[in-house]
């Protein structure tokens, strides 16, 4: 378990540092949101303007991608200690869903 | 620490959804899940991506044809600020402050509707303008099987939030219930991120061929 709490004996200065730990963290969300926004708006952008479909398609793949790391380590605290299991359930789950959908689209090749 | 005892923010633990055994273990489980998940839904995109405009002949539409990029800018739109808004939930929840966690929740699951009511708008237009079903063609069957597996997601985890916002009304939080809000919470940020991915493969990706 993640134990974030200062070494005060006084629970009130421990109360009120972990408000303070809290409010930080949420703010960090906030930007993390508005940047996720930004990205979605450029993708959709992208498409809307028309440029050649080898530039979108790489363009738009990499904002997805960031976006969900953005996701799962800020907005579902991946990024927290205490997250060792849950990253190697993640990783592994994304190892996988890589391999599979690299053989759909071989498959198909010609 | 006993799920039952009564607490106050400053006697509220830092990370309440793990501070009991039963928590960890649903944490745990939880997240093993989400990865089983994530494979799933990579079978699916992986058989959209092979049927993609595979159609029986050439008066079925296509793609391109089909999908508009204003109503999915909005569905995406009304998804991540209800991500948003469901980070706020818990963040009250650790505050130890029930009844805002509960509005946040509130406001979490009216996005989520209003998610829902614009997918079933979409698919309504798609039968009745494209003749687009899940039996018309490979690509029809691929794409129905895919969103609407996310839908089915986003209906399951708006009844499970609403199931737990009325079942704890009048019982506040304590240490039983806390990681069964986290768990809900986490669920639907997943549901965002196959969000992520559908608008980006299916829809944007779709537009450009």
């Amino acid at each position: 378990m993640a134990n974030l709490q200062s070494n005060s004996g006084d629970p009130k200065v421990n109360y009120e540092y972990r408000r303070k730990k809290s409010a930080d963290e949420m703010r960090m969300q906030v930007i993390t949101f508005t940047l996720m926004i930004f990205f979605t708006v450029l993708a959709f952008a992208a498409v809307g303007a028309g440029f050649s479909k080898w530039f979108i398609i790489p363009f738009v793949l990499l904002l997805a991608c960031v976006q969900v790391a953005f996701q799962l380590y800020y907005f579902m605290h991946m990024s927290h200690k205490g997250h060792e299991a849950p990253q190697l359930f993640m990783w592994s789950g994304i190892f996988v869903a890589f391999l599979t959908i690299l053989t759909f689209l071989t498959i198909i090749w010609w | 620490m006993a799920a039952e005892e009564k607490f106050s923010p400053q006697t509220w633990p830092v990370s309440p959804e793990q501070a009991t055994l039963e928590g960890k273990n649903k944490f745990l489980g939880f997240w093993f899940f989400l990865g089983g998940e994530t494979v799933l839904f990579a079978s699916l995109f992986a058989t959209y991506l092979a049927l993609k405009d595979s159609v029986p002949s050439p008066d079925h539409a296509l793609a391109k044809d089909l999908f508009e990029l204003p109503l999915v800018f909005l569905m995406t739109m009304l998804l991540l600020t209800s991500s948003l808004t469901s980070v706020f939930a818990m963040y009250h929840m650790k505050n130890y402050n029930f009844k805002k966690m509960q509005t946040w929740l509130f406001i979490t699951v009216v996005l989520g509707l209003a998610f829902l009511a614009c997918e079933i708008y979409e698919f309504n237009h798609y039968y009745h303008e494209f003749g687009h079903t899940f039996t018309s063609s490979a690509f029809g069957s691929a794409f129905y099987m895919l969103v609407g597996f996310h839908g089915g997601h986003v209906v399951f985890g708006l009844a499970w939030i609403i199931a737990l916002m009325i079942r704890n009304a009048k019982r506040g939080l304590n240490l039983y219930n806390a990681p069964k809000f986290y768990l809900a919470s986490l669920y639907w940020h997943f549901i965002d991120v196959v969000w992520v991915f559908i608008f980006t493969v299916v829809y944007l990706m779709g537009m450009v061929g």
